[in-house]
């Protein structure tokens, strides 16, 4: 009895730890985001609420909260409702299966740094990802708008091209640590990280991972000089909100994802692992960041050119050479 | 147009944009060690220029008078009808204004007020933030307006230039000729 008391104790602690956590560091990598792509354009973010802005988050969260929520006449008013959740919902389920550490344990129980450590965590996330489509796409349709429904459109038609090349360049990983399950494929990497031996993976992985988040230069569904804000055009208040950490939700799961497939999760000299998780985590939305200050826009015919003429293919050549090396080296 | 031939040239193609990209990521990253060029405003102000249109003043001539005559031509030239005013005779034989309101909520700020006024009376000055909490705290009356200077033409003196026979004689005034008697030049 105290037994399952106490797995269910810790399981909710640890679901609080990582709803919070995440919350969090979403709120201040807009802070972040706003500061640094400041400074990649020789000015200052936002410095004034709090000591060097620190508050900012706080400042947006609560205007937000206080805006209407506004509901335009004809849109179909439950998708509508619901779409912003949907987004954010899925990118934070998520977190359910990413493995932040390494167990150890407190009264001789072993105490997992995962909520939900499945064998099928690769899938988990992938169909997680799909189910974010919806968000976006629903969104878009629902509001009635034809800048929105576009949005929508560009939104879904590049997030299931996008969704096969980042399978794709998942496979080989797969292959080499011989589980789905994200706790094997981190120890896989105890000593090589994917991302030297799977370089082409790896780039392929970044490119379309970067596309699956809608972020410049993928950022297609709310080309804000072609479609205003795209899908979430007609949404205001807190349910804009819902969108906006969505995406930063997504830019920190990406972030875990891609630690956890490629850059060896929290492996790692002298620092101690979950340090090196949270570098490495918090390594990749500064380069998506990076990215934003740096590259313009791609046109729609050439995102699905690149998507299905160049990604897809150098994925399947990249699967077969790796599963041939494979056997050879058995 | 040449189409790739070989896979040198597309492996060149792929070096080349993926050189382009880099030098972007080069671009941007250098820029992120530069020093802001941001100006944080309430810390620092900008010095404006003399001639910046910001609040509207009415300046006084060298000896402390107003220069206002109020000639309408102001009010006349406003394209908003921000300004309004009524005229009196001063004790002096002075024209001026009995009252003088400029509604700076209304105001454009476009100086053409400024270009009208023949005695250099009303001038903007480069002062541009007078913020207020109710619209009616931007209606200045014309002591709110007045200024106990000349503004940027401190030495100039309508009623010295003018002709007309208030405050100097006639015949004292700059660049005036002698009075004519009339009857010497009778043929």
């Amino acid at each position: 009895m105290t037994d399952i008391l106490c797995g269910i104790l810790v399981m909710l602690a640890r679901m609080a730890v990582v709803l919070a956590v995440v919350f969090g560091l979403a709120a201040y990598m807009i802070l972040v985001e706003r500061k640094l792509l400041g400074r990649f354009q020789v000015r200052y973010g936002p410095n004034r609420v709090g000591l060097f802005g620190l508050l900012q988050p706080i400042a947006d969260g609560l205007k937000m909260l206080l805006k209407e929520d506004i509901v335009a006449d004809g849109v179909d008013r439950r998708i509508f409702l619901i779409a912003p959740a949907i987004v954010a919902g899925a990118a934070l389920f998520s977190f359910a299966v990413v493995p932040f550490g390494p167990t150890f344990a407190v009264f001789d129980r072993p105490i997992a740094q995962v909520i939900a450590d499945t064998d099928v965590g690769l899938l988990v996330i992938f169909g997680l990802s799909s189910l974010a489509v919806y968000g976006v796409a629903l969104g878009g349709w629902t509001s009635d708008n034809k800048y929105s429904l576009l949005g929508g459109i560009r939104g879904a038609a590049q997030m299931i091209s996008y969704e096969l090349a980042l399978g794709l360049s998942l496979v080989p990983v797969a292959m080499m640590a011989r589980s789905l399950n994200l706790t094997d494929i981190v120890s896989a990497q105890a000593t090589l990280p994917f991302a030297l031996s799977q370089p082409v993976a790896f780039a392929i992985f970044v490119v379309s991972a970067l596309a699956e988040t809608n972020r410049i230069p993928f950022d297609l569904p709310e080309a804000e000089n072609e479609l205003q804000a795209g899908f979430h055009t007609e949404y205001s208040g807190m349910r804009f909100a819902l969108f906006f950490v969505g995406e930063y939700v997504n830019m920190i799961l990406l972030g875990s994802v891609t630690a956890i497939f490629f850059l060896g999760g929290w492996n790692g000299p002298l620092l101690p692992p979950i340090v090196w998780f949270g570098l490495k985590v918090l390594a990749v939305p500064v380069f998506l960041i990076w990215t934003r200050a740096s590259l313009p826009r791609l046109r729609y015919d050439q995102l699905m050119a690149l998507g299905w003429k160049c990604l897809v293919p150098l994925g399947l050549a990249n699967i077969l050479v790796t599963g041939a090396l494979l056997a050879a080296g058995r | 147009m040449e189409e790739k031939k070989d896979k040198t040239g597309l492996l060149r193609e792929v070096l080349d944009g993926a050189a382009g990209l880099a030098g972007s990521y080069a671009a941007t990253l250098t820029h992120l060690f530069r020093r802001p060029v941001t100006e944080q405003y309430p810390e620092y102000k900008r010095p404006m220029p003399a001639r910046t249109r910001g609040r509207i003043i009415l300046t006084r001539s060298p000896d402390g008078k107003e220069r206002c005559v109020a000639c309408y031509l102001c009010s006349g030239a406003c394209p908003v009808n921000c300004i309004s005013m009524q005229s009196e005779e001063g004790p002096d034989g002075r024209r001026r204004a009995a009252w003088f309101r400029i509604n700076f909520a209304r105001c454009i700020y476009c100086g053409l007020c400024e270009e009208a006024c023949p005695t250099l009376a009303l001038q903007l000055t480069p002062e541009f933030a007078f913020c207020k909490d109710a619209i009616e705290d931007f209606v200045y009356e014309k002591e709110d307006l007045l200024v106990d200077h000349g503004g940027k033409d401190p030495d100039y003196d309508f009623y010295a230039h003018a002709g007309v026979a208030a405050g100097r004689p006639k015949g004292e005034h700059i660049g005036e000729d002698e009075p004519v008697d009339v009857k010497s030049i009778l043929p």
